[in-house]
């Protein structure tokens, strides 16, 4: 397969010459009446598929559709509406008679509340029922349900979309590398992300609004806006809190490069300044007083909770098989020591972009950083892959065979939720929609990649048959998950199971990515050393 | 050569599976009551014996398609009692709404769409790649497909399937085939009936216009094999005397001539002429009976719905029909070529779909196929294939009143146009001209002026029956959004049909 050489492009609009495509790779013949109208139309139309697919989920069951007495994520979001249309900002976070923090309080920070607030607006105009005060609770309708779903949608439309827009258009820039065909195919991979998919529209959460966030500031630090990246990832922040999973990436990128800069502590303050600004907007109807400001802190952070829930594939839950970590230690060391893990995890990206920033660097940065949160942080939930996975889109042409298979466990790690939902049938769709996406004819670029690739696991003895065995074995435990009672003994032991199985998973991915992130520098000194040789 | 046909092929199959996942993912959306209409069907042809399909009233949704689909239905309902035998019965299945029943129903569309898939495959693999892509995408991701058959519930994929393996055959040269693929079509649902006279003609001129022997030999080759067909289909029901009841019920001729939802037809244009010419004469002071019966309101009597122009009989529209093919048939006597057998086709479609009785507007997906297939022989059929498929999108819309499916008909709607625009652009890109200044292709495909006024009343049209009448008028006269609809449909459809008929008669 030859290379397709590089076409001449003066901006991110122009057209490549059919002729010359034609008579190149065959890739851009076959995805030529996508992409000949340059990026904008392409994401245009693949965004409108995109929302097609979105739709359509959005038809199956929410989390904890018609089981009172909690339900489940959709009633939570439905309560803050209720909650934020109806009481004073200031009343939002406190217990009080008509707000009961133990019903699904809000736990998210004011960002989400005023979104809340002014869906739940939106909610009362067509629905005012569904809404009302105290007498909504557990409000499941047919109007009521569309209205909600129609949020969701949106708010992707209005903030995810135009994020991956901007960062396609910004990433792609000086496409040298890239044809066109793979700009598309990449615009696909990240607006057909299934995870976010199923968790937002079908599962449903909000997870589009602090995702498009970070994704807009990624974009500003590729573009070297650093002003806006602080404004954009500190909404995301203040939207949800588990945006500082990326908080590490970020921080050492733009600390690295403000070292660099002729007078670093005044872009250092001038960066600081943008942010605190944008969190004094935000919370500045809880900064009067330190008790409310308190309060609200205290709703953010559930360490009650303790270090873990569920079945989540991370470090703690998947150790505590054989270490009973919540009987060791105390809640309040467990915090400590979460934090500690969480820190060294993602220390060397952090000290790598301190060092050498640079834009690639940066991409992997937040995979590492947002995976050594998954992994090690406190209180991690399962819909938290998310974070981790959104980065790796990013990287997808990248990452050659890895990313499929990240997909993948991606994905079988929030399958017991998932099928909790009634959600089998998009579970199963989205994950075919994305092997055939992801395999779309006439994509080469995995194979090249591969080949150009400076290194990989494969030169491992047994790495494949590993890799094999894994993925059979993931197989074989989807149709017993399905299929099969667990023993009376152990009642989620297939869980457990499928639990071990994507932390294993997700930890080899994790050395491959750190040592990738490590060995940018010295792969591209050594290219440009070939190029020169040659 | 071989290694392009692979990869031709294996976009097809990508092209298809991206469309069975958004099939897939459309299982839980609003079901019409086609739906239960072929679960009786399940139900009636799987505990009946054969002799009382025809006479089954237990349901109000009597079996009244051809033997073949009753065959098939048999052949679906052994399925259906594996997966959950209620489906298959007669009176607990009424109304059943389990989830198996759904999925069930639901998969077999889906999975009968392959028959879609293989026409496509046999009809465009002699082509060269981009016309190819650009069939598959039209067709593969038709939304009207997708809106009638994987929303409102039909077998409508698999019956085009049949119609386009047919084509096929004729324009590889090899009649008899063809013939024989579509009398069995027909004898799955007789409404695919209306192409018939141009395949009897075109058999008759193509296949059978020989030497005097050999011509008189096809010709009862071809005969034989046609009632061979139909003596398969219904010879058990002649045999047993029933021939009368499955004819009756083939063609319920009382059902009016309008359906529930008006189809954009030329009816539309005679009724409100009727309705008109009766308000200006009541003001003028004659007296002017107020018509008793309606014209949607499903069984109607002998009395006339007309207030003052003549009534309208089946009889009447089946002339209507004959009289509108009539030129493409001395077209395709006089001018016989293989290529140009599915243009005939799909007009004969349109003619079917303009003049017929109680025509439904799931019968603009008969002509809106075929012609997805001329779309790619030039420029000018490529614009006005753009423009026909939108508006008879577009007439589907009343079918799913639900807000729920809104934003995915519009949604498929967008993106057709989407691709289309994109694909026509791409396939009709003018090398020669290209990149005279910033860098821009020019293209031979352009929407003209007068469409783009077209559509934009279309958005118009949308914007007024969904948001302003419901908002000023309330519930007040229910049916303008939906005459409003028919009505400006009925003007794009009217034009394709002109403008058909002007093609076929100018191209040599």
């Amino acid at each position: 397969m030859p290379k397709k050489k590089p076409a001449k492009h003066s901006g991110d609009d122009d057209i490549a010459a059919p002729v010359s495509s034609q008579t190149g790779s065959s890739i851009d013949t076959l995805w030529w009446w996508l992409t000949h109208k340059g990026t904008a139309t392409s994401f245009l139309c693949i965004s409108l598929f995109a929302l097609l697919i979105r739709s359509a989920v959005s038809m199956y069951p929410y989390s904890g559709a018609g089981t009172p007495p909690k339900f489940g994520d959709f009633e939570a979001q439905r309560h803050w509406m209720e909650i934020t249309t109806n009481l004073p900002v200031s009343d939002w976070y406190r217990n009080g008679t008509s707000n009961d923090l133990t019903y699904w309080g809000l736990d998210y920070p004011p960002l989400t509340a005023y979104q809340s607030y002014i869906h739940g607006v939106l909610l009362r105009i067509f629905s005012p029922e569904s809404v009302a005060l105290l007498s909504s609770r557990g409000h499941e309708s047919y109007l009521g349900k569309l209205l909600m779903r129609w949020t969701v949608l949106s708010s992707d439309v209005l903030i995810f979309f135009p994020a991956a827009l901007f960062f396609v258009l910004v990433y792609h820039r000086n496409r040298t590398r890239s044809s066109k065909s793979e700009v598309a195919w990449h615009i696909a991979i990240i607006l057909l992300n299934p995870c976010l998919i199923l968790i937002d529209h079908g599962h449903f959460q909000y997870n589009c609004i602090s995702l498009g966030l970070t994704l807009g500031a990624i974009a500003a630090v590729l573009c070297g806006s650093e002003v806006l990246t602080c404004v954009l990832f500190s909404l995301a922040l203040s939207h949800k809190q588990m945006s500082a999973y990326f908080a590490p990436a970020f921080f050492s990128h733009l600390l690295g490069k403000c070292l660099r800069r002729r007078n670093p502590v005044l872009a250092v303050v001038k960066l600081g300044i943008a942010v605190i600004a944008t969190f004094v907007i935000v919370w500045w109807p809880y900064l009067h007083s330190l008790d409310d400001f308190l309060m609200v802190l205290s709703r953010l952070a559930p360490f009650e909770r303790g270090i873990y829930e569920d079945y989540v594939a991370n470090f703690w839950c998947t150790t505590s098989i054989l270490i009973k970590w919540k009987k060791l230690f105390s809640t309040q060391s467990l915090k400590s020591i979460s934090l500690a893990a969480t820190i060294l995890a993602s220390l060397p990206s952090m000290v790598q972009q301190v060092l050498s920033p640079s834009n690639e660097g940066f991409l992997y940065g937040l995979l590492n950083s947002s995976m050594a949160f998954y992994l090690f942080s406190f209180q991690v939930h399962e819909k938290s892959i998310l974070m981790p996975f959104l980065s790796a889109t990013l990287l997808a042409l990248k990452l050659p065979d890895h990313f499929s298979l990240l997909t993948y466990y991606a994905l079988f790690s929030t399958f017991p939720l998932l099928c909790r939902d009634k959600l089998l049938i998009p579970y199963l769709t989205l994950s075919f929609l994305f092997t055939i996406i992801y395999h779309s004819p006439g994509n080469h670029h995995s194979v090249q990649k591969t080949k150009a690739s400076f290194f990989s696991f494969k030169n491992l003895p047994g790495y494949i048959f590993l890799l094999r065995a894994h993925f059979f074995i993931s197989i074989v435990l989807h149709v017993l998950y399905l299929t099969i009672q667990p023993p009376q003994k152990y009642p989620f032991l297939l869980e457990a199971l499928i639990m071990i199985l994507c932390f294993s998973y997700f930890v080899m991915f994790a050395f491959y990515t750190n040592y990738t992130q490590w060995t940018l520098s010295s792969h591209f000194r050594s290219s440009g050393k070939e190029k020169k040789h040659i | 050569m071989d290694h392009r046909e692979n990869k031709d092929r294996r976009l097809l199959l990508w092209f298809f599976a991206v469309a069975t996942a958004v099939k897939l993912l459309l299982i839980p959306s609003y079901r019409s009551t086609d739906f239960e209409v072929h679960r009786n069907w399940l139900a009636i042809t799987h505990s009946l014996p054969l002799t009382r399909w025809y006479f089954d009233e237990t349901s109000q949704w009597t079996l009244d398609y051809p033997p073949f689909f009753a065959y098939f239905e048999r052949f679906l309902s052994v399925f259906a009692r594996l997966v959950d035998p209620r489906i298959v019965d007669l009176q607990l299945g009424i109304d059943y709404g389990a989830e198996s029943v759904i999925y069930f129903q639901r998969i077999s569309v889906i999975v009968s769409d392959l028959c879609l898939l293989y026409g496509v495959y046999r009809l465009t693999r002699k082509l060269e790649t981009m016309k190819r892509n650009l069939i598959c995408a039209l067709v593969i991701w038709s939304p009207g497909l997708l809106i009638v058959d994987h929303i409102h519930f039909q077998y409508n994929g698999f019956l085009l399937g049949w119609l386009l393996l047919s084509i096929s055959f004729l324009q590889e040269g090899r009649d008899l085939l063809g013939g024989f693929l579509f009398a069995v079509l027909l004898c799955f649902k007789h409404l695919f009936a209306v192409a018939a006279p141009v395949y009897f003609v075109y058999l008759l001129r193509h296949y059978c216009w020989s030497v005097l022997v050999t011509g008189f030999r096809r010709l009862v080759t071809v005969g034989a094999v046609v009632v061979a067909v139909f003596v398969a289909a219904y010879g058990p029901f002649i045999y047993h005397g029933q021939i009368q009841q499955v004819i009756s019920r083939m063609f319920p001729f009382g059902r009016g001539l309008c359906h529930a939802y008006w189809a954009p037809n030329f009816w539309v244009f005679y009724i409100i002429l009727d309705k008109g010419l009766a308000f200006l004469l009541r003001k003028f002071g004659f007296d002017i009976q107020i018509p008793s019966a309606s014209f949607t309101g499903g069984l109607v009597g002998n009395s006339s719905p007309f207030a003052v122009l003549p009534q309208i009989t089946p009889l009447t529209t089946l002339a209507l029909v004959l009289l509108a093919i009539s030129p493409c048939l001395v077209k395709a006597w006089k001018k016989t070529h293989p290529g140009r057998v599915a243009r005939w086709i799909a007009y004969a479609y349109t003619c079917g779909f303009l003049f017929g009785w109680h025509v439904h507007e799931k019968a603009s997906l008969h002509f809106t196929i075929p012609l997805a297939i001329v779309a790619v022989q030039s420029v000018e059929d490529a614009k006005h294939y753009f423009l026909v498929s939108i508006v008879s999108c577009y007439s589907l819309f009343p079918l799913l009143y639900e807000p729920q499916e809104y934003p995915i008909k519009v949604l498929l709607l967008l993106l057709h146009s989407m691709v289309m625009w994109l694909g026509f652009t791409a396939q009709y890109a003018d090398n020669k001209a290209q990149k005279k200044e910033s860098g821009e292709i020019k293209s031979k495909f352009k929407i003209g002026c007068f469409e783009k006024c077209y559509l934009m009343g279309l958005f118009i049209v949308e914007m007024v029956s969904q948001f302003l009448h419901p908002y000023f008028l309330g519930d007040k006269y229910p049916f303008i959004p939906l005459m409003l609809i028919s009505t400006y449909c009925t003007v794009g459809i009217m034009y394709s049909w002109i403008w058909q008929l002007r093609r076929i008669l100018i191209l040599t």
